[in-house]
């Protein structure tokens, strides 16, 4: 037998550009393992300094086109915690439900644009359209009722407006809801049978023990607000984070790679989501985890498309209890500018999101540190990769790659968001 | 049945917010595909292939070495070339950093700065000859169907010059330059966003970039009047389009 070489220049369906080398000797060692990203690094957190609290958002979301609701609604808590702002409730609902609409978007894009096509052996979903032309649709009128609800509350999908420190500069309007409302009552059945699709596919049996991290609250499905919890028993306030969470740099990488102090490596998105919070999630999405026969806690990360699906039904659910109790009344907070640190944690579509900042009396960004999810995870994608590849070092170079490619994409990756 | 026309879709650096756009189509996206053949599309696609394409859509600026060899690249193997949304046209958010010192600006994120090789953020359009631009950030998907349908007629695409206070005065907006004062960025900005923001209760901070000849320096003096420091005067035209020449003059050297 002669040495494996796995190669991938440049990872398809995810969003962002890097590549993967695996070499494994003739005695089926691994002698190199490397995720490069290197996608351009973009300096976010050096360009921020010296700029206004008040456009932080505006600037947080340009940091990634697939979830710049979850980079504003962080840069938002983050800048409202260092002036002091306390939102309304009926805020800090708009603020969700429009992280959920953002949730549905790039959940159903990463499960059915992204994933699918393997899952169901095509190249791309364009391909998998000429067979399954239903299938497609669904997932086209999925991600629209994501993208919609973001519009209407947004103003729009990508890069949206509105949302200001204090509040929203408008709210919707009953009539908008009301017609978003029925359109998600009816989405209904096909979040239905999202899920029964991502059972009934295989995926590969495959796991690893390691730290799933989310944000967590008792009270109701954490996505905006939460402590940071783990499976390995972290359960810190938001602005504790930089005492458990370090990043270090790899020569090969333009993402830094994210550890828990005195552990290792973690991982965040949708399955350590559902693995720490089902107890919070909506009774159908609980009736929907059991048919798909998950085992909670589930350590395969191939299990991911299904706690997005899962996901996807307790967001129908949770969309439409906010939308029935807001009061639609203007109460948009005023602040005023003071020196002060805030950070905020939230959970985007692919996991935990850190944000803070310190400003200066003027309401001036001093220093940023922004950490998204796919730096949480690139080095545990590593790890992952390792022992995928351990168990599988018999296959073909061309199957081996697609199923490191498949793990990859289970974690579906936002590497721009990674090289802020 | 003539052949279809064959479309890349390339990503440098920016934040993919440009070709999501493309694929938030879903009205229209599984009648274009009868009318295109996308043939390189990594986010979308793993089987691509390496031109020659008809109409190459270019999203992201330019910072690295690599990406000015490849940018050139493709020029050679397309035949119209698409600066699509702001960050192609003139690097956009990220440009920000251009006033930064390079090294500084590493050594902010990167404890070993020998591994990184990034410049200034530039439109494609500093490296290669641009066809067609759809600014925004993101573009509106009104203006990439148009873009799309033109190339397919081959014909001039329609789209805006002109401002955005245009588009505010045919939605009957109240100005919010003059009845609330606010610094609004709508007089030197390229419409095509429909009024976007001041529709929705807040100013234009410029995210579709200059329109065209656009009057700066009279605006700059509007908002000191309106007692805006230079500092944030800078700040306002260093944002979407630092880079721009007509907004540079604003945005300091």
């Amino acid at each position: 037998m002669t040495k494996k070489i796995v190669t991938v220049n440049y990872i398809a369906r995810v969003e962002g550009r890097g590549a993967l080398d695996v070499t494994i000797s003739p005695n089926k060692e691994i002698q190199d393992l490397k995720l490069r990203i290197y996608e351009p690094p973009r300096f976010f957190e050096a360009f921020m300094v010296g700029r206004r609290c008040d456009e932080i958002m505006e600037l947080a979301s340009r940091i990634c086109g697939i979830c710049p609701v979850a980079h504003q609604i962080t840069a938002l808590r983050a800048v409202e915690n260092a002036l002091d702002v306390h939102p309304s409730d009926q805020t800090r609902d708009l603020r969700k439900l429009m992280a959920i609409s953002a949730h549905i978007q790039s959940n159903v894009l990463s499960m059915y644009f992204l994933s699918l096509p393997d899952l169901m052996g095509y190249e791309s979903s364009i391909a998998m359209a000429q067979d399954h032309a239903e299938i497609v649709k669904r997932g086209l009128r999925l991600k629209k009722l994501g993208n919609d609800i973001t519009d209407r509350i947004g103003g729009r999908a990508v890069h949206p407006v509105t949302a200001v420190i204090g509040g929203f500069t408008v709210l919707p309007t009953k009539e908008q809801l009301g017609m978003i409302r029925k359109r998600l009552v009816e989405a209904k059945k096909d979040a239905q049978e999202t899920v029964d699709l991502f059972t009934r596919v295989e995926k590969p049996s495959f796991e690893r023990k390691c730290e799933h991290i989310a944000i967590s609250d008792p009270r109701h499905y954490a996505i905006n607000e939460g402590r940071l919890r783990s499976t390995e028993g972290l359960n810190i306030h938001e602005t504790e984070y930089r005492d458990y969470i370090y990043e270090k740099q790899v020569p090969y990488s333009t993402a830094l790679h994210s550890y828990m102090k005195t552990r290792d490596s973690f991982m965040v998105g949708p399955l350590p989501r559902v693995n720490l919070n089902i107890p919070q999630m909506s009774p159908d999405a609980k009736d929907a985890a059991q048919r798909s026969g998950i085992k909670i806690p589930s350590y395969n990360p191939f299990h991911s498309h299904l706690a997005r699906a899962i996901e996807l039904v307790h967001d129908i659910d949770e969309s439409l209890e906010i939308i029935d109790r807001l009061p639609l009344k203007q109460d948009r907070q005023s602040y005023q500018y003071k020196a002060g640190f805030g950070a905020a944690i939230t959970e985007a579509p692919r996991g935990s999101l850190y944000h803070s900042y310190l400003l200066d009396n003027n309401g001036i960004v001093k220093k940023a540190d922004l950490v998204p999810p796919t730096s949480h995870n690139a080095r545990n994608i590593e790890k992952d990769i390792y022992d995928l590849v351990k168990q599988n070092s018999d296959l073909s170079v061309q199957e081996l790659t697609l199923q490191c490619e498949m793990l990859i994409r289970a974690y579906d990756p936002c590497i721009s968001c990674s090289t802020h | 049945m003539k052949k279809k026309p064959t479309i890349g879709i390339f990503k440098f650096t920016g934040c993919a917010g440009c070709q999501l756009e493309l694929l938030h189509l879903e009205d229209v996206f599984i009648t274009l595909l009868d009318s295109v053949d996308i043939t390189y599309w990594v986010m979308v696609k793993r089987e691509n292939i390496d031109g020659p394409w008809d109409i190459s859509f270019v999203e992201g600026g330019i910072s690295t070495p690599e990406e000015i060899e490849e940018i050139k690249d493709i020029r050679k193997k397309s035949k119209l070339v698409v600066a699509f949304g702001d960050c192609a046209v003139s690097g956009c958010i990220p440009s920000i950093r251009n006033w930064i010192p390079q090294m500084e600006a590493e050594q902010c994120v990167y404890p070993d700065t020998s591994a990184i090789h990034s410049t200034k953020v530039l439109g494609i359009g500093e490296y290669i000859k641009v066809d067609m631009v759809l600014k925004g950030c993101p573009p509106h998907r009104e203006n990439i169907i148009e873009v799309i349908k033109a190339s397919l007629l081959n014909i001039r695409p329609r789209l805006r010059q002109h401002p955005v206070c245009m588009e505010c005065k045919l939605k009957d907006n109240a100005c919010l330059l003059i009845s609330k004062k606010l610094p609004c960025m709508g007089p030197v900005t390229a419409a095509g966003c429909g009024a976007l923001c001041p529709s929705l209760n807040r100013i234009c901070e410029g995210c579709y970039g200059p329109m065209s000849n656009p009057n700066t320096s009279s605006l700059a003096d509007v908002f000191r009047k309106l007692g805006y420091s230079e500092e944030d005067i800078t700040r306002k035209f260093r944002k979407y389009a630092g880079m721009a020449t007509d907004f540079r003059k604003e945005a300091g050297d």
